[in-house]
Order: structure tokens, then sequence, then C-alpha cells
């Protein structure tokens, strides 16, 4: 397995909708590459495609110019080598928390025996202790991200998809969620692609943090965080710490600011800005 | 407390139609006591209409000339067999079109909701055959299977198929495609797809169909037996019909009216036991 080559390979991509007569172009010309093992964060404002491209490397849509590799083939088709956290968890209604996380091994045809230890084990790393055999609208918000994540987690896959996998958890145990994943990463390092709003969230746990224009979505920016991280040894310490660090802060507020001068440039005409205000006047 | 619990369970309903209380509208003992006042009023104004002698009793019974007939059909055989009998083929005869009605016209539904090019191959030919009424079966019945069991069978088909086709697909095709997608990505063959995701997924709408469908087997099941066979509760109403027995042949009505009615009852109960499991309603 070539763990120099890059996993994900985002070529030129474009992605035009269709909606009636009109062409959206949701992706415009992306090009991004994300090697073995590296966690790479993408955010960027509401609607700028970024689960366009993700679906785009599940093999869940596909672009209508450039190409997507993963591991150097050109993604053809879904599958459990690249596991998906979806936005909206995607949990089937009608299986329990426990035969939800174990779907996909027992799609692999895993035992069962061997399928139950690793769903329990995901289930206690989850904290759904307790909730093996509730079903999905017994659950809070929360309670069914993390099923959705643990559903991922369990595959072991090369590569994890994640769109916003945190989204829907409470500030803590968001936090614990991070920890957690960092923690898998550095014991157990895979590729990953993520997807988030929270900047704090895409500088404290990935390795470089794509910054994506509005609509048409193309990258603005790529911000390299692995070598501060390594630097300043951010996996040994409390995210709470790590957080407090100037180095930190720095690389949120600059983020922050990129992703504010974006809306401020395009925004659309109820949001007026100073300049606008000036320009609008008599 | 209480308005929180409350909030959360219309929350759970979600998207689906409110089914809950419409302000006003009856309780369970309210209920009870407004279908049996219906229930009065008709055999009240059946009893008035009868009794008056303005229709004659040959052609409109008594309401107790009716219920003593039925009571002696119980135990006194009449073409053959008594009520329970003739019930009892009529009801064999149902569940065995029924049943293969459901078993050929589910998995069709599921495959034309899953396969578009096998919805476009099947549906135009199948919309034209739904509209074919069961008792029109009947002179090819009689031909094809004379007074074999083959002939009501078909008929109570051609009655019981289109619902159960018509909503396997339905379902099928509504299901959140995230769900579909998301068994992709796990790995889900096409078996598994059917068994664990589309099966599951279509199923309220499946039994929601397996209703109405029993429903129309039930009513063209008695329809074939005026005609094609010599046993069951529509034989007994045409044998009735030919004695010139107008209480024998109301008999058979009510009993079909009751049968039916516990039918439908018996698959209201799966449907909604089925729809609570699903979206904990
Ligand atoms: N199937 C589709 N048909 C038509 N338009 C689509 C489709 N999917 C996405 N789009 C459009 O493409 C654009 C990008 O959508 P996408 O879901 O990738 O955004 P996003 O960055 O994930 O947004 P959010 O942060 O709100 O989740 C949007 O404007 C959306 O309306
Ligand atoms: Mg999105």
């Amino acid at each position: 397995m070539g763990r120099s080559m890059s996993q994900i390979s985002f070529q030129s991509v474009s992605r035009v909708f269709r909606r009636g007569s009109e062409e959206i172009l949701a992706v415009a010309d992306v090009s991004l590459e994300v090697a073995d093992r590296e966690f790479v964060a993408i955010v960027g404002p509401s609607g700028c495609g970024k689960t366009t491209l993700l679906r785009m490397a599940a093999g869940l849509d596909f672009p209508s110019s450039g190409s997507v590799l993963v591991g150097a083939r050109e993604v053809a088709e879904p599958g459990p080598d690249r596991a998906v956290v979806f936005q909206q968890f995607a949990l089937f209604p009608w299986k329990t928390v426990r035969e939800n996380i174990g779907f996909g091994l027992k799609c692999r045809g895993v035992p069962a025996a061997q399928r139950n230890a690793a769903v329990d084990r995901y289930i206690e790393m989850m904290g759904l202790q307790g909730h093996e055999n509730a079903y999905p609208h017994q659950l809070s918000g929360g309670m069914q991200q993390r099923v959705a994540i643990a559903r991922s987690y369990a595959l072991e896959p090369e590569v994890l998809l994640m769109d916003e996998p945190f989204g829907a958890l409470d500030a803590q145990t968001r936090i614990e969620m991070q920890e957690e994943l960092i923690r898998l990463a550095r014991v157990n390092p895979r590729t990953v692609l993520f997807i988030t709003h929270a900047v704090e969230e895409a500088v404290y746990l990935a390795d470089r943090v794509a910054v994506m224009t509005r609509r048409p979505g193309r990258l603005a920016e790529i911000i390299d965080v692995a070598p501060v991280r390594r630097a300043e040894a951010w996996e040994e310490r409390p995210i709470e710490e790590v957080m407090d660090l100037g180095s930190f802060t720095h690389l949120r507020t600059r983020i922050w600011k990129m992703l504010r001068d974006e809306r401020e440039a395009k925004a659309e005409a109820p949001r007026v800005t100073p300049l606008q205000r000036r320009k609008a006047g008599p | 407390m209480g308005g929180a619990v409350a909030a959360d369970v219309t929350a759970a309903q979600g998207a689906r139609p409110a089914r809950g209380r419409r302000r006003g509208a009856p309780g369970v003992v309210e209920l009870g006591l407004l279908s049996l006042g219906g229930f009065a009023a008709f055999f009240g104004l059946w009893f008035v209409v009868a009794r008056s002698g303005v229709v004659p009793a040959r052609f409109l019974p008594a309401p107790g000339v009716v219920a003593a007939t039925f009571f002696h059909l119980t135990h006194d055989p009449f073409a053959g067999y008594t009520l329970q009998q003739h019930l009892l083929s009529s009801i064999g005869r149902f569940l065995m079109g029924f049943a293969l009605a459901a078993a050929a016209g589910v998995p069709l539904g599921l495959l034309m909701g899953w396969f578009r090019w096998l919805d476009d191959v099947v549906s135009p030919v199948f919309e034209g055959f739904r509209f074919i009424a069961p008792i029109a079966w009947v002179p090819f019945a009689a031909l094809w299977f004379g007074t074999g069991i083959g002939g009501p069978i078909l008929i109570i088909f051609s009655g019981a198929f289109p619902p159960c086709v018509i909503n396997a697909q339905r379902g099928a095709r509504l299901i959140e495609p995230h769900l579909i997608e998301a068994a992709r990505s796990l790995g889900a063959g096409h078996c598994r797809m059917f068994a664990e995701v589309l099966v599951p997924g279509a199923l309220p709408s499946i039994v929601a169909g397996l209703r109405i469908s029993a429903g129309l087997a039930w009513q063209s099941l008695v329809g074939a037996e005026l005609i094609v066979v010599s046993s069951g509760v529509g034989y007994l109403m045409v044998q009735g019909q030919s004695n010139l027995a107008t209480p024998i042949v109301m008999s058979g009505m009510i009993a079909i009216g009751i049968v039916g009615f516990l039918i439908d009852v018996a698959l209201r109960a799966a449907e909604a036991r089925i729809r609570r499991g699903w979206a904990g309603a």
C-alpha cells in the first residue's frame, strides 16, 4: 500500500446540478490532495459544496468534469473502504443501536460473536451503554449522531468521510468526541476528510484545513496546521489548553477572517455591509 | 412535564398525517355509543319499513325473521352445509387467493420500486389490467378451471393483486434515499439491501396495501362464489335466492359483512402495530 501516495485526490473537480432549466455550479474546479493517513478538514459557508465534495469521494455523486480518485483508483461506486458519516445520520429506523452499528460488519460477513464484541467496544467508546437495544427514534439527536459515528468506526475503514459529524452534539459531548477522534487518529491513523462549520474544531483536529468560497465553491486557501501541532505537541495536551495557545488562536482567527471576508465580499442584498451601504447612498 | 411529553410525541409523529384527536372529536365511550346509535337507527328503520307492509315480506324480510334464520343456519345445513361450514370454505379460498396475491404482488412491487426499468416495462400492462373488475374474470375462471379451486382463486387474485403491487412499489420508492446510500456505503449487496433496507423500509406501506388487498379479496371472493363453486357463503346466497328465501340471502350478507369487518380489524391492528414499531408514535 503506497503510504506516501495521496489517498483521496480531487483533480479539477466541478459539479453542475440541474434544477429545471437552471444550472447550478455547486463545485468549481477544486483540486485537493489528501495524503495517506492525513486528516483534512473542509470549512466554508453553507451551500458552498462541502457535502457535494464528500459525496463524490464516497461514490454517491460524480463530478461533471475532472476526476476523483481514492487510493489511486477513480471512484465508481460507494464501498465500505470509505465509511461515511452523513450529515443527517441516516440510521436505519427499524434497526436497534446494536444492529445499526453492526450492519457494516454483517455485510462484510463477520461472524456474530466477533461482530458483537466489536459492536460492544464501539458502544462503550461512544458512551451508548444501556441503549444497545433502543431504536434511533428513542434517542436524542446527539446520541443518534454517536451511533452513526460508531457505525462507521466499526468498519475500521481506510478512509473516513465525515460530514459535520459533531454538529448535533452538545458542547461537552462534542469536546469528548473531538478528543476521542484525536486519540483514535493517534492509535490507528486513517485518512479522514472532515467537514465542519466549526473553525476551532477544524484547527484542533486537522492536519490541514481547506477553506472554501461561497457558491460556486472553490478552494480559497489551504492552511497547514500539522507543523504547529507537531511542534507544540497538541495531542499530548487537553483540548482547552490547546485552544488557549497563541498559535491555535492565531490560526483560528485567520480562518475566521477568511470566512468573513468571503461572506462580505459576496453578501446578498439583505446583508448590507458598510461598503454596500455607502454605494447604495444617494 | 406533561407538556414536554406531549410535545415530544407530536415531534416523533413528524411528517406523518396527523391522526390525533381533533378538537371536540369523540372519545372511545362516545364513539361506542355513536356506533350503537347508528346500528339502532338502521335496524329501527328496517324494522319499521318491514313491519309497515309497504314492502312485501318476500322482498324485505323483517330483522327478527333474518336473525332467526341466521341462528337456524348455524346448526341446520342449507345447500349441503351449515353457515359456519360455508364460511370456512369461503375463508379457505380467501386465504389462498390473498396469500398468492401477496406472495406475487409484494416482491414484484418492491422490484418495480427498486429497478426503474422493470417499472417502465410492467406499469403500462399493469395499469390496463388493474381496471378490469375481478368479476369480469368469471367467464374465464369457469372456462379454464370449471368448478375447481382455481376459478375463485383467479378471481380473488385479480382483486387482491393490484394494491399489493402498488403499495410495495410506492413504499420502496419513498424510502429515504440517505438510508439506501448509507447501506451501499456500508457494503450491502443486493440481497441484503432487499431484506434489510427495502422490505423494512417499505413495510408500513406494504401492510397498508395488504389491508386494502384483503378487503378487495373478500369482496371479489363472494362475487366468485355466486357463480363458480358449490360451497361457500356466496353459494349459500345463490341457493337461497333460487328458493326465494330472502332471509337466507340476508343472513349470507350479514355473515359476509361480519367476516369482512373482522379481517379489516385484524389487519388494521397489525398495521398500527408496525407503524408504532417503526416511528415510535
Ligand atoms: N441534488 C442536488 N440537486 C440540485 N442542487 C443540489 C443538489 N445537491 C446539492 N445542490 C446544491 O449544491 C450546492 C452545494 O450543496 P452542498 O450540500 O454540497 O452544500 P454544503 O456546503 O454541504 O452546505 P451545508 O454546509 O449547508 O451542509 C447547494 O447550493 C445546493 O443547493
Ligand atoms: Mg452539507
